[in-house]
Parts: C-alpha cells; sequence; structure tokens
C-alpha cells in the first residue's frame, strides 16, 4: 500500500528533497502561523475593546439603568 | 449629452493652462526616464532597439499616473465635485469630459514627444510610426482606468503611491499590447493586430470606466 | 427552531458572530481530516510520476493553493457584488476577512511553483501566463488591502473596495488573455504544464489537499471576520453584551 521502502527514501523524494519539502514546509508553516496570529489578533481585540467599554462606563453617569443605556446603544 | 462633454473638458482644459508647469514637468518626467535607460544598460543598438517599445511604455505608463491624484483632488476641494454629483445630468459624463481633458494634457503630448525618444533608441521611421500611433491609441485607456484609480483614493492620506498599487496591475494590458504593436513592427510582422485591439481595449475603458469612477466618486463623497 | 428561516437574520452581525463561532472548530476540524487523508495519499500512496520523478509531488499543494487564490478572489467579488447591491454589512466585512487568506495562497502558489520550476524547468521563473497571471493576482489582492486599510470610514472602505473588486474581477480574464497571448509571442518553446493522465490516487490526493484548503481559508476567514465585527460593532448592544459576559 505504502509506495516508499524506507524513511531515508521518503526524505530523499528521489533527489527533489529539497524542492518538495521546501514546498511542503513553507506551506505548513504559513498554515500554522496565519491562526495563530489571527487568533491573537482577536484576542488582542477582545481586551482592548474591554478596556474601552470599561473606561466609558467609568466616564457614564451611573445613575442610569442599564435598560436605558441599552436603548441609547441601539 | 456631448454639451455636457465638452463643457467639462474646455474647463478642465482652461484650468490646465493656468498650470502647464504641472504638464510640463509630467512631460520631462517622461524623457528624462526614457533617457536615463540607455546610460544603465550601454549603448549598443540593437539592444536599445530591442528594449525601447518596452522603456518607452514603461514610462509612459509612470508618466499619466503622475498626474492622476490631482484629476479629482483640486475639484474636490474647493467643492465643485459635489457640485457636479448634485447636478441633474448623469456624473459618468461629467468624468468622460474629465477623463478626455485628462488625457489631452497627459497622453497627447507623451505620443508627440515618443517619436523624438524613439530616435534615440535607433528605431526604424516605421517602428517611429506604430510607436506614436500606439501611444495615441492607448494612452485614452490608461486615463479612464486611472480615473477609477483617482476616485477611489480620493482624499486619502498617501493617495498617489495608493493609485500606482491599484492602477498598474490593471495597466498590464495596455502595456502588453502598446509595446507588442512596436515590438511586432521592429521585426517585421506588423503591429496591425497589436494596434486594433489596443483600440478596443481604449474604446471599452474610454466607456465603462467613466461609470465605475463615477459610482467610486459616489462612494468617497457620500 | 421556531422563527422561520430568514436570510436577513444570518446576515446581522448578532446573529453571525456566535453562529461563526460554533462554525469554525468544524471547519478545522474538517480541514485536518482532509489534509491528513489528501497527505497520506499524495506523499505516501501515490506513485511517482514517470516523467516528473518525486517532484511532481509539489503540485499536491501548489494546485490547491492556485485554485484557492482565484477562487477567494471571485468569492470576494461575489460579496463585493451582494455588498453593493444590497447595503448588507455583513459582505465588506467577509471580504476583508478573506483577502489576506487570498493574498498568502497567490504566495503560496507562487513559491511552490518556484521550487516545482528549478528541477522541471532548469529556473525558478518563468514568465509563463499562468505564473504571471497569478503574480498580478496577487498584485490585486495587495491593492485592495492597501485601499481598504488607507480608508478610515468603514462603510467608504468596504464599498470602494467592493468597486476595486468587481473592476479587478471583469479584468482578470482581459489580463490572462493578453498575457497569455504575450507569452505565446515571446517564447519560441513554451513551456507545457498540462499533467498527462494522472493516475488515480494522484487525483485523488490533489482533490483532498484543496479540500484541505479550502475549509482551511473558511476556517481562517471566519476568525478574521469575526475579530472585524466585533471592532466594528463594538458600540452595539450584542457586542456590549459579549464583551461584558466574556470573563473580566
Amino acid at each position: 500500500m505504502i509506495y516508499w521502502n524506507s524513511l531515508g527514501d521518503f526524505l530523499a523524494m528521489g533527489g527533489y528533497g529539497h524542492y518538495v519539502w521546501g514546498s511542503f514546509g513553507l506551506t505548513a508553516l504559513i498554515m500554522a502561523i496565519e491562526p495563530v496570529v489571527v487568533a491573537r489578533h482577536q484576542r488582542a481585540t477582545i481586551l482592548r475593546l474591554k478596556r474601552q467599554m470599561r473606561a466609558e462606563s467609568r466616564t457614564e453617569s451611573p445613575t442610569r439603568s442599564p435598560a436605558e443605556q441599552r436603548n441609547t446603544a441601539a | 449629452m456631448f454639451r455636457i462633454i465638452t463643457a467639462v473638458i474646455g474647463r478642465d482644459l482652461r484650468l490646465a493652462m493656468r498650470r502647464q508647469a504641472d504638464i510640463v514637468s509630467a512631460l520631462f518626467f517622461f524623457v528624462i526616464v526614457v533617457s536615463l535607460f540607455p546610460l544603465g544598460i550601454g549603448p549598443e543598438p540593437d539592444l536599445l532597439r530591442k528594449l525601447a517599445p518596452g522603456v518607452l511604455w514603461v514610462a509612459a505608463l509612470l508618466a499619466t499616473m503622475l498626474s492622476l491624484p490631482r484629476l479629482f483632488a483640486d475639484d474636490h476641494r474647493d467643492g465643485t465635485l459635489e457640485q457636479l454629483a448634485l447636478a441633474p445630468h448623469p456624473l459618468g459624463l461629467v468624468v468622460t469630459g474629465k477623463v478626455i481633458a485628462h488625457w489631452l494634457v497627459s497622453g497627447l503630448p507623451l505620443a508627440l514627444v515618443a517619436p523624438v525618444l524613439g530616435i534615440q533608441f535607433d528605431l526604424s521611421a516605421d517602428a517611429l510610426l506604430v510607436l506614436t500611433g500606439a501611444i495615441l491609441l492607448g494612452t485614452p485607456a490608461l486615463s479612464g482606468i486611472g480615473a477609477i484609480g483617482a476616485a477611489l483614493t480620493l482624499g486619502l492620506r498617501g493617495g498617489g503611491v495608493l493609485v500606482s498599487l491599484l492602477v498598474l496591475p490593471l495597466y498590464i494590458p495596455v502595456l502588453i499590447f502598446g509595446a507588442g504593436a512596436v515590438d511586432a513592427t521592429v521585426t517585421g510582422l506588423g503591429g496591425e493586430g497589436h494596434l486594433s485591439l489596443l483600440a478596443a481595449i481604449t474604446f471599452a475603458s474610454v466607456g465603462f470606466a467613466p461609470w465605475a469612477s463615477a459610482a467610486a466618486l459616489k462612494i468617497a463623497l457620500e | 427552531m421556531k422563527d422561520r428561516f430568514n436570510l436577513y437574520r444570518f446576515a446581522s452581525p448578532a446573529t453571525f458572530y456566535p453562529l461563526a463561532g460554533k462554525m469554525i472548530p468544524w471547519f478545522v476540524a474538517l480541514a485536518v481530516v482532509f489534509g491528513l487523508a489528501g497527505l497520506y495519499l499524495g506523499m505516501l500512496v501515490a506513485p511517482t510520476d514517470f516523467q516528473q520523478g518525486e517532484g511532481y509531488r509539489i503540485i499536491f499543494i501548489h494546485v490547491p493553493a492556485s485554485w484557492m487564490s482565484m477562487f477567494i478572489y471571485l468569492v470576494m467579488a461575489f460579496w463585493a457584488a451582494i455588498g453593493l447591491a444590497f447595503n448588507t454589512r455583513l459582505s465588506g466585512m467577509m471580504a476583508q476577512a478573506l483577502a489576506p487568506t487570498g493574498a498568502l495562497m497567490a504566495f503560496l502558489s507562487l513559491w511552490t511553483g518556484a521550487l516545482w520550476g528549478k528541477p522541471m524547468w532548469g529556473t525558478w521563473w518563468v514568465w509563463d501566463a499562468r505564473l504571471t497571471s497569478e503574480l498580478i493576482l496577487l498584485f490585486l489582492y495587495i491593492g485592495y488591502m492597501a485601499l481598504t486599510a488607507a480608508i478610515d470610514d468603514q462603510r467608504r472602505a468596504d464599498k470602494a473596495g467592493g468597486l476595486l473588486l468587481l473592476v479587478g474581477v471583469v479584468n482578470i480574464p482581459i489580463i490572462y488573455f493578453s498575457v497569455k497571448w504575450w507569452n505565446t509571442l515571446h517564447q519560441g518553446s513554451s513551456v507545457n504544464l498540462t499533467k498527462s493522465s494522472m493516475a488515480e490516487t494522484m487525483l485523488w490526493g490533489m482533490l483532498l489537499m484543496a479540500l484541505c484548503f479550502w475549509m482551511y481559508s473558511i476556517a481562517v476567514a471566519l476568525m478574521r471576520a469575526r475579530t472585524i465585527m466585533l471592532e466594528r460593532e463594538r458600540h452595539t448592544d450584542w457586542a456590549k453584551a459579549l464583551l461584558a459576559g466574556e470573563g473580566a
């Protein structure tokens, strides 16, 4: 079923090892890094928005009820 | 319909005449860029003859792009553009007029200077004729497509660089057929096929691009 | 679910945000499953190609990356058309979320194409019609991202970007055919990329890899779309409730 005889053969890729693994390696690297970057950006955005929201609610008058706030936000 | 277009052309030309320095500097930019290439490559006539179509065309693309950010910016600053957008006649016609005016002050001068520069590259008389014809035919498309880029980037910081990022990839067909026509003449294949395709691209882009630019202007003015 | 199926309901960020959050793990799982199956078939089972040797295995990622780079641009143009026609908020966000992944796919396609070309053609880069068009596609992605990044007003960014995408999509066939024509004129013996009859395992491997790339792109684009959505909708109720709820 498996085409290769040994791990060495597999890694050598019939002499094309550099090209094949260079392609697969960079693709794997990009596909590993891109989601991490996006996820980190999302976490950072959520944290920043939370800070902003807390700062805004502190400056707002505390007498307003949550229902009122919801109405004005919409 | 033609009254609107001619009125816009007349107005833009009058405004351009008050700022002749802009036209002249774009023209000299073209001349200088083209003249720099032999200094970088070497004076062998065979090599220069092969490079001439590409060099002249790339320089023409860059030279027409220099004046693009100004296409709508002045009218935008003094509020004329908003007036025009609110006027009853379609904005696309106004933009058509502006595109034609832009070509008259940026594309047409290039076509007039190009043969002189072609001589520097040792082009034959036939090739010079085709070069002038190709630039005459192709530059209206550059003004048309460029207007879309200018409208999209209206009022943005760093608009000039942005226009080139947006517009240069779209200029590629014009470059290919424009330089191809001259190249085909140099190698004796005849450039008629290229020239007719170039004409088709020009008609399509001068016909459609102003309407896309008008849509982009409305987005920018909202 | 009691309420009728309503497209506008799903197109509203308040519904879409949690829905996308639930969908992402599934797309990730599908990408991993398809990817493992495709790699197994393509790298371990598929026999060698008698013309290209083992170097042909690069196409298992080169072809999917090229397909995705073109497909993503079309999807972005589709969202742009919807956004300009119906003025939906979601479409601009989706187009912007897709763009970086599309650009990366175009880049990967060029990179793997170069690594495939070096042993096969003896050079990293040829001005082949496909490679050149792929490069121009990358430029179009960069132009779109530069334009949307330069506009502060999000509504204008969406609309201007959408218009640029539509102009680009009209131009892509013209650019492709002009480059192709230019290529045949300038290259005496043009390189032939057409693949001789592929073994069935190779074809399956490639299709599975293409599915993997597709699912991956959807997952990353949804993640990015969620961030964009939250950022833009930060003053709305649902975003505030969500930010308040999600642990301090």
